[in-house]
């Protein structure tokens, strides 16, 4: 393995600022690698090697001339998971009924990367239309966990969170519903954020549930995530739900926090999360990060949010509803997949959808269709937004006693490809611990805390809306300690990839 | 402000016992509202409003999967929540305007660039049966 | 299905009460569509109006117009509504080809402007309060084109091109609550509805309101109930009713229709009906195999919007003189009964008129140019009055000059004639065609005793008391003068001199 794939985007980026090594050399490092291990790993849908090589080139020549780098991670290259557009790619939101499509506008993410310098090496796999815990949803194959490559990488961002783990990338960006980006971060031995709702433009981000939704940023440490946290975070006014307010100060966050004192800093344990339920490997390495808190000066306070316990049941509900009204446009007229029965235009819709839209989807549809139709919205819909106030309510309290909250990113490690394709509701207790954080709009981070069996385990740092800085700083310090503790980083201990 | 969709925030959390986690979610299979299960019928009513052309061994499949999912998101129902506004934003944005100003948008060719289907820079559609416009 | 029996209107209306109600889709003329930049012009080439959000591209996400909310105000505080300090959009839920999201994101259940009425004045002077339901924001929906089939209609089409210039445009759709006790008078109660909501909109300047490209657009929902029953029937709901007759024909048609059915014995279905130009006749529409369901739900991609009291007030500050207003104002100034006011609208004169006023000239002389002398030039011409080449300014400039004497009636006419020829302004015409009434008094005497010496019999007569034989004196003065004399003075003359 090339030594630069081995390096963080923050040391990437310096080294090409200095013109220790070329912005080429980088992305060509990185794009060997992933000829060397995506047949393997399967994080790419598609890899975007000539582009790549001339914006890095771009990168170069205006370094060459002396010009300031566009942004301190000018030249690094990235995956880009596939719910995004992008002019010069496919896009596809990991579904048949969007194979081929070419959009003709880059997402605002898609952009602000290419204004950082940010080099673009492919998109990444995903669950269908980011419906999923596993990647195994995805209409192209599934990704596999560079840790064991026989299991999941989690989902739906499972292809972004591997190009990390199989160092195919040293960034990547994924999207986060009801932790598609903190599960498989947690799954992958990597860091995954969720922003605050409002903190990443989602124009041009393939929809899955709008209320919900929110891109963010995926590395192999909190400092990486922060800088690329700060390239794509900020006020969109193509996105009428951006908030209007500069990003929070994530990378000095960062950075003050990998000094590693947290004196006075309350963290928030959640009685309700943890404990019973919870894999017993995972469980120990949760209490094991909290007695590292504690060490490094937090003071634990614990925290009830009895409303949790229905967050499954309210996000089940809000989600499917929104994505039955989002996928509606997918039908055969204007872009995409057609299936041409011969018949009128009702036909070929229903036929179109049906054989583009996978399983889970289609499941996921005809959920919500029930749960908004006449009759039953009340029951459920409207019951479920009024459950998310009181989840909303809960965080509050909460954050009234702690800075930020903490508990397991899972329930469990990465489980074996297959194991619950078929078993929906076991698919989604995977999302147990992080979808609280998207019904209330709120923010949350995913940090290696060590392994279990040998697999990943995750930690979450949780914190109240556009209270970023908070979670970063817990969150560095905490991988700090970890790494001095371990020896190193985590990451370090994946095993070598091989067929 | 008569907003009754938001949260106001900073309200201590409603006392009570928290048993919690994944069995509640598992075994919480008969919630208190009549809303256990779909008939097969009613899942095909449901593909056709979706538009899917679902078959009748998917069908058979998603009643089965469609009544586990229901029994457990019923429990949205056990929660005593009439007078709690419901949460349809996840922020508290309000008035989110655009001045009305022309911005760049597609051509007629970037627009058909991806239809199935065009003709005399229209996309070209198989006959609708419908009310006329 | 067999022919419906039309029933008589006369027995219709022995027999029956109907109950109205109208829903008005108006588009507005917005620089933009109301969720993106796209422009909103009439008649483009297709598909050209376009971008990711309009089109419905995955990933575009809708920002609000916010001069299309402001409209939205306007028309509500017109329509003398409240105005809602906090609503959601919502997304109704259906597929349909000429919609790219199959969803419209509409205010439905949570109006911006509800509970409001418009007066509405009939033929014979009287008025009716029409009470408004809601007024409501929404997009309108693309083209689509059937082609193949005998008709070229929908029906036996082998496909449809689709054109979505249209998409996105900003509707409001206006409703009224149900209007009873019309009677006979529903057809007209209708139409006239349409016509004041029209012009209502047109003085507000929010909209083209042309009914023929489809900017304004009516339903007609009517019911009818036993006479003096005071039930409420099954209504039907007639679309496509794309003109102010067709509103009341359709109006007409159906209580003739709907009579004939019940008085058969049979019962109304509640449906969608459309209107047939030709013939003035209703159909019924496809029925639907399913209920329609269209699972509401808050639009998440949208913030509501919540006017604050401010600005509500500010945006009644900016509403002009409502039609009502303005009438009532014109007909008390001017001193016009309501007919003559009608027959100044009827003429297309009642702008120029006022414009004309504005510019200094007393309204009654200001009506009089306008109504008869221009009227028939415009007329001759086969113009509209108001493209006449003269300005309301000028035809207040040579009404002023008369005033000081400066000209007479006659020679008025040929200022403006000269200025409908393009001679330039009236002090233009009058310079270029000399054409002053002769003020040299001394010129004038001469010209009298000249004409009183030609003719000593018509002198004998005056002197004997007969003042009307001067008449034949006046006119050879005139002709002496070549008509530039003041009639006035020179009659003064010709008594004090005879
Ligand atoms: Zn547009």
């Amino acid at each position: 393995m090339d030594e630069l794939t081995r390096l963080t985007a923050a040391e990437l980026a310096e080294r090409i600022r200095t013109r220790e090594v070329s912005a080429v050399e980088v992305t060509r490092a990185h794009l060997d690698r992933i000829a060397a291990v995506d047949d393997t790993v399967h994080a790419f849908l598609h890899v975007a090697g000539e582009s790549a090589l001339e914006s890095a080139s771009l990168v170069d020549a205006s370094l060459d001339a002396g010009t300031a780098p566009a942004s301190p991670l000018a030249g690094v290259p990235l995956a880009l998971k596939d719910v995004f557009t992008t002019t010069d790619m496919p896009t596809t939101a990991g579904s048949r009924i969007l194979e081929g499509w070419r959009p003709p506008y880059d997402a605002t993410v898609t952009s602000r990367l290419r204004a950082a310098g940010i080099t673009i090496l492919g998109k990444t796999n995903m669950d269908e239309f980011a419906m999923g815990s596993s990647t195994e949803y995805s209409a192209y194959g599934p990704t596999r966990n560079p840790w064991d490559t026989a299991r999941v990488p989690g989902g739906s961002g499972g292809g972004s969170a591997a190009s990390l783990a199989a160092f195919e990338a040293p960034l990547a960006i994924g999207t986060d519903t009801g932790g598609s980006i903190r599960q498989p971060a947690a799954f992958t031995g990597t860091v995954g954020v969720k922003p605050t709702y409002g903190g990443v433009s989602r124009y041009g981000l393939i929809a899955c549930a709008s209320s919900l939704d929110q891109a963010g940023p995926c590395a192999r440490t909190v400092l990486d995530a922060a800088l690329l946290h700060e390239v794509i975070g900020g006020y969109d006014p193509m996105d009428s739900t951006s908030i209007d307010a500069p990003v929070p100060s994530v990378v000095e966050a960062a950075r003050s926090g990998a000094t590693g004192d947290l004196t006075g800093v309350r963290v928030g344990v959640v009685r309700e999360m943890g404990g019973e339920g919870y894999q017993p490997g995972v469980q120990a390495s949760y209490e094991a990060a909290l007695r590292r808190l504690e060490k490094l000066g937090a003071e634990l306070v614990e925290v009830s949010c009895p409303h949790f316990q229905y967050g499954m049941a309210a996000y089940y509900l809000i989600l499917p509803s929104e994505v039955s009204s989002n996928l509606a446009r997918f039908d055969a007229m204007r872009y995409g997949l057609r299936v041409d029965s011969g018949a009128g235009a009702e036909e070929v819709m229903a036929a179109t959808r049906e054989a583009g839209f996978g399983p889970e989807v289609k499941r996921r549809i005809i959920l919500g269709t029930y749960a908004l139709s006449a009759g039953y919205y009340d029951a459920y819909y409207g019951q479920a937004q009024k459950v998310r106030t009181l989840i909303a309510r809960d965080f509050a309290a909460a954050y009234a006693k702690a800075d930020v909250l903490v508990s397991p990113t899972t329930p469990t490690t990465a489980f074996p490809i297959g194991e619950k394709v078929d078993d929906p509701l076991a698919m989604y207790l995977n999302d147990l611990a992080t979808i609280p954080t998207n019904l209330a709009g709120t923010a949350g981070i995913s940090v290696p805390t060590g392994l279990a069996d040998g697999l990943p385990v995750g930690l979450q740092v949780m914190a109240p809306a556009l209270g970023e800085a908070a979670m970063y700083r817990v969150a560095a310090a905490y991988e700090a300690a970890r790494d001095a503790e371990d020896g190193g980083p985590l990451i370090h201990r994946v095993p070598e990839v091989t067929a | 402000m008569a907003c009754p969709s938001r949260d106001p925030t900073g309200r201590p959390p409603i006392a009570g016992s928290c048993p919690s986690r994944l069995e509640d979610f598992l075994s919480s299979t008969e919630g208190p509202a009549d809303t256990s299960g779909l008939t097969r019928d009613e899942v095909a009513h449901l593909a056709r409003l979706a538009r899917l052309a679902v078959t009748d061994d998917e069908l058979d499949v998603l009643a089965g999967q469609l009544e586990v999912i229901l029994g457990a998101v019923a429990s949205v129902g056990e929660v005593a929540a009439d007078d709690i506004p419901p949460m349809s934003h996840a922020v508290p944005l309000e008035n989110v305007f655009r001045a009305d100003e022309r911005r760049p948008g597609l051509s007629q060719q970037q627009a058909l660039a991806g239809a199935p289907a065009a003709e005399d820079g229209r996309f070209r559609v198989p006959r609708i049966l419908g009310e006329e416009a | 299905m067999s022919a419906p029996t039309l029933v008589d209107f006369d027995e219709v209306v022995e027999r029956f009460d109907p109950t109205l109600g109208l829903e008005v889709h108006v588009e507005l003329n917005t620089n933009t569509k109301m969720f993106c930049g796209c422009p909103t012009e009439f008649g483009a080439e297709p598909n050209t109006q376009v971008c990711p959000v309009c089109l419905g591209l995955p990933g575009a996400l809708p920002v609000v117009n916010r001069t299309a909310v402001e409209s939205a105000i306007r028309i509500g505080l017109a329509l003398n509504c409240s105005i809602a300090p906090w609503g959601r959009f919502a997304r109704k839920n259906y597929f349909y080809p000429d919609m790219p999201k199959n969803f419209q994101t509409s205010q439905y259940d949570e109006p911006i402007a509800v509970d409001g009425w418009l007066d509405v004045e009939l033929e014979d002077g009287s008025t009716v309060r029409v009470e408004i339901e809601r007024a409501h924001m929404e997009e309108d929906t693309g083209k689509s084109l059937h082609v193949g089939g005998a008709t070229g209609r929908i029906h036996g089409a082998e496909y449809s091109l689709l054109d979505y210039n249209r998409a996105g445009v900003p509707l409001i759709e206006i409703v009224t609550k149900t209007i009873p006790g019309t009677g006979a008078r529903a057809p007209e109660v209708a139409r006239a509805y349409v016509t004041a909501l029209r012009d209502l909109l047109r003085a507000l300047g929010v909209s083209d309101v042309r009914m023929e490209q489809g900017s304004l657009r009516c339903d007609v929902n009517l019911s009818l109930a036993p006479k003096g029953s005071g039930e409420l029937g099954t209504r039907t709901e007639t679309k496509n009713v794309n003109s102010l007759r067709s509103v009341e024909r359709a109006v007409r048609h159906e209580m003739s229709r709907q009579a004939g059915v019940l008085l058969d014995g049979g019962a109304i279905v509640q449906e969608t009906r459309h209107f047939e130009e030709q013939g003035g006749t209703t159909r019924a529409g496809r029925r639907k195999e399913t209920s329609e369901d269209y699972r509401y739900f808050p639009e998440p991609d949208l913030t509501p919007i919540a006017p604050s009291a401010a600005w509500v007030e500010e945006l009644r500050a900016t509403l002009p003189e409502l039609p009502w207003e303005r009438r009532r104002r014109i007909t008390g100034e001017w001193g016009l009964s309501p007919e003559e006011l009608r027959d100044l609208v009827n003429a297309g004169a009642l702008d120029l008129v006022e414009a004309t006023v504005a510019a200094g000239a007393p309204a009654g002389e200001a009506r009089s140019w306008w109504v008869a002398y221009l009227s028939q030039q415009a007329n001759t011409r086969g113009v509209e009055l108001a493209a006449l080449p003269i300005t309301p300014e000028q035809v207040a400039r040579v009404i002023a000059l008369v005033g000081s004497g400066e000209l007479n009636n006659k020679l008025a006419r040929q200022v403006v004639d000269g200025v409908l020829a393009g001679e330039g302004s009236p002090d233009d015409v009058v310079a270029a065609r000399g054409l002053v009434v002769v003020s040299d008094e001394g010129a004038l005497v001469a010209a009298v005793d000249e004409a009183l010496a030609a003719q000593p019999d018509v002198v004998e007569k005056i002197r004997g008391g007969k003042v009307q034989a001067a008449g034949a004196i006046v006119g050879a003065v005139m002709k002496a003068t070549g008509g530039k004399a003041d009639a006035k003075r020179v009659r003064e003359l010709i008594l004090e001199r005879a």
